[in-house]
């Protein structure tokens, strides 16, 4: 065991660069990560708070459209988020399960929305769901309205952090294997059986981590909502579009004040996924391990 | 509840895993499906158990038709090589899952799993993960799991496969002690002939996706039906050479063949097993090779020599009894005389079954 140690130790310092160049590179990740990430959060919070914490709150609440922003976007993101865990779920079972015609196609296409920009998933939106759009006669017809309002707001959220859910789960449920499923179909029971008893309890970690991040990145959806929204204030506008329209208007401590609490629950989401993240890791490792156990 | 599997055929793309096979498992029987990777073992296996859909032919449990009901349909017992047991489950929730789908009271839930761990003699261990036992703890978790909903048919997928020798040896023996207890009617898959041997009571030797001969140990062991099964079963020599006249002769081997009579000569293939040659120092008149001691390995119960027959130019294993070892005194560079005290001729395309070529008495 101390040899081995010792052997690892020498084989790094064999690998290592000289201390000038490591001390250079740690210096310049610090400070890019200083520059664009640590001043800037800590610039909003500094900027929110700067008339007190009086004057905090009251730009928080007492303007009735940031209010009305806060409330939407607290509907949305968890709508999207739902519909995402379903979307995920499925997406991520059919691709760890099964290998059918067009499976690579879809694995690439869970991607897409990552690889296209928001604006453009918007201006999607309003050629699908708009007055002018493929459904738009349809939809009027029915009295239906997508694009300016809370469906279109919840179509465009989901769709661009569709990848976040599928794309934790899908790892996991590979490295886990179908064999513990076959198990229980043997032993009775039915498709909801083996995923509320089996499937569901072994990603959980997986699925939860999924679901902060989704949750993340919905509330902080900026471009595709800012198309298909319209826009409206006290209507359409979620907490993101608040914060550029009180930009715009030159109200910087009411900006701030909405910046900072998006800011902070990006804080939060980071400490959660830490966390998950390590345990995720640790149940891999574990579901590592006694796969490997079980070959020797 | 006898099994009877008839005319399955199964293709995966090009591979044929199964072509028009036909099986009959008694009831009560312990069978084991032996064959090397690749004989479509355990694709028979998951289609007797409804998890796979056979291409054609039918699978019949008794007299019920089963080929179209689904698995959980079948209540079958399942065991997986891996154990795929529920790691988030402990022990007595592993063994209970099935009881809590079929919805049993909860006091009969507990007392059928004591009872199963009792059998399995994991008593006090009901709270560990599985992650906290030992292989051979594990796969005995996982049969218990599979009898609790008392199965009518109980199929293991290579259940030894993954554990060390020492273990597989004693799982094996008690496997073999918890059938003569519940009698239920089991398949198991393995590759190794050795443990099929020791626990089935019924043996069905399969390659590519056929079955090459079924029957009981014995019946195997003694009349090995075709070359396949012959050389399958290891511990053989293998000569090459020519049948005709009554007589087959292998090099300077030649014996009698009174079953293939005809004047035209064919080629055959003689199979001799380790411990039916005998190794003598001068001739005797018997059918007897020229070869030369290479290797001895006096493991119990039987001291293994290995020589090299010049003739043949191939290595020849012979098993000897330790009292003819000690008579002998053979040394490595020796040169000797191999003789067979029986053989099993093999004639292309026209199989016999166990030729015995009559004992040469000294």
């Amino acid at each position: 065991m101390a040899d081995s140690t010792t052997l690892t130790r020498s084989l790094a310092a064999a690998h290592e660069d000289p201390p000038v160049v490591r001390a250079a590179l740690i210096t310049l990740a610090l400070l890019v990560m200083g520059v664009l990430i640590v001043v800037p959060l800590v610039n909003v919070f500094y900027q929110a708070f700067a008339g007190g914490v009086g004057t905090y709150w009251k730009n928080l609440a007492a303007d009735p459209d940031t209010r009305h922003s806060v409330y939407l976007t607290l509907i949305v993101a968890p709508l999207a988020v739902a519909a995402n865990v379903i979307f995920g779920v499925a997406a991520a079972w059919a691709i760890a399960r099964f290998r059918f015609p067009g499976r690579t196609l879809l694995t690439a296409f869970i991607d897409l929305p990552f690889a296209v920009s928001p604006v453009v998933v918007g201006l999607f939106l309003v050629l699908i769901f708009g007055l002018q759009g493929i459904l738009g006669p349809w939809l009027r017809a029915h009295d239906i309205k997508v694009i300016f309002a809370l469906p279109g707001l919840v179509i465009a959220t989901a769709f661009v952090t569709f990848p976040v859910v599928a794309r934790e789960l899908i790892p996991v449920m590979e490295a886990i294997g179908a064999e513990e499923e076959i198990a229980a179909v043997s032993l009775g029971a039915g498709s909801w059986q083996m995923f509320r008893r089996v499937t569901l309890p072994n990603i959980k970690w997986g699925l939860l981590y999924g679901i902060i991040l989704c949750n993340a990145r919905a509330m902080g959806e900026f471009g595709a909502v800012a198309v298909v929204s319209g826009r409206i204030s006290g209507q359409t506008d979620t907490m993101p579009l608040r914060v550029e329209k009180l930009f715009q208007e030159y109200n910087m401590p009411g900006a701030f004040a909405v910046a900072s609490v998006l800011a902070s629950l990006a804080v939060v989401t980071l400490l959660v996924k830490t966390a998950l993240e390590w345990k995720t890791r640790s149940d891999l490792a574990a579901a590592a391990r006694e796969a490997a156990g079980e070959r020797a | 509840m006898s099994i009877a599997v008839k005319g399955v055929s199964k293709r995966f793309g090009d591979f044929v895993a199964l072509d028009h096979l036909s099986l009959e498992v008694p009831s009560g029987a312990l069978l084991a499906l032996l064959g090397p990777s690749g004989s479509g073992k355990t694709t028979l296996l998951r289609i007797i158990a409804g998890l796979e859909i056979a291409d054609n032919g039918t699978v019949l449990y008794q007299d019920a038709d089963v080929t179209d009901s689904r698995v959980r349909e079948r209540n079958v017992g399942f065991v997986f090589q891996h154990y795929a047991l529920f790691r988030h489950m402990n022990v007595f929730e592993n063994i209970a899952f099935g009881l809590r789908i079929r919805h049993w009271p909860r006091a009969r839930v507990k007392e059928r799993v004591h009872e199963l761990l009792t059998l399995i003699q994991l008593e006090g261990l009901e709270r560990s993960l599985p992650s906290q036992l030992s292989g051979g703890q594990r796969q005995r978790v996982a049969l218990a799991r599979a009898l609790a909903v008392e199965p009518k048919v109980l199929l293991l997928d290579e259940p030894f496969g993954a554990l060390d020798a020492k273990v597989r040896q004693e799982l094996r023996q008690w496997l073999r002690r918890l059938h003569e207890e519940i009698h239920v009617t089991s398949v198991f898959v393995t590759h190794d002939q050795e443990e099929a041997f020791e626990v089935a009571d019924r043996v069905v030797i399969m390659n590519k996706g056929c079955v090459e001969q079924a029957g009981t140990p014995q019946e195997i062991f003694e009349q090995p039906a075709n070359p396949f099964v012959m050389d399958f079963l290891g511990n053989v020599n293998v000569f090459h050479g020519r049948v005709h006249d009554g007589r087959a002769e292998l090099g300077s081997l030649n014996v009698e063949y009174p079953e293939y009579t005809a004047r035209e000569s064919r080629a055959a293939t003689a199979f001799v097993r380790s411990h039916e040659l005998d190794i003598e120092r001068v001739r005797n008149g018997r059918p007897a090779l020229q070869a030369n001691v290479v290797h001895i390995n006096p493991a119990r119960p039987v001291v293994k020599v290995r020589l090299h027959a010049v003739e043949f130019g191939i290595s020849l294993n012979v098993d000897l009894g330790w009292e003819r070892y000690d008579e002998l005194k053979l040394q490595p560079g020796e040169s000797v005389y191999v003789s067979p005290r029986r053989m099993r001729v093999f004639v292309q395309d026209y199989q016999v079954q166990g030729h015995q070529v009559p004992d040469y008495q000294i």
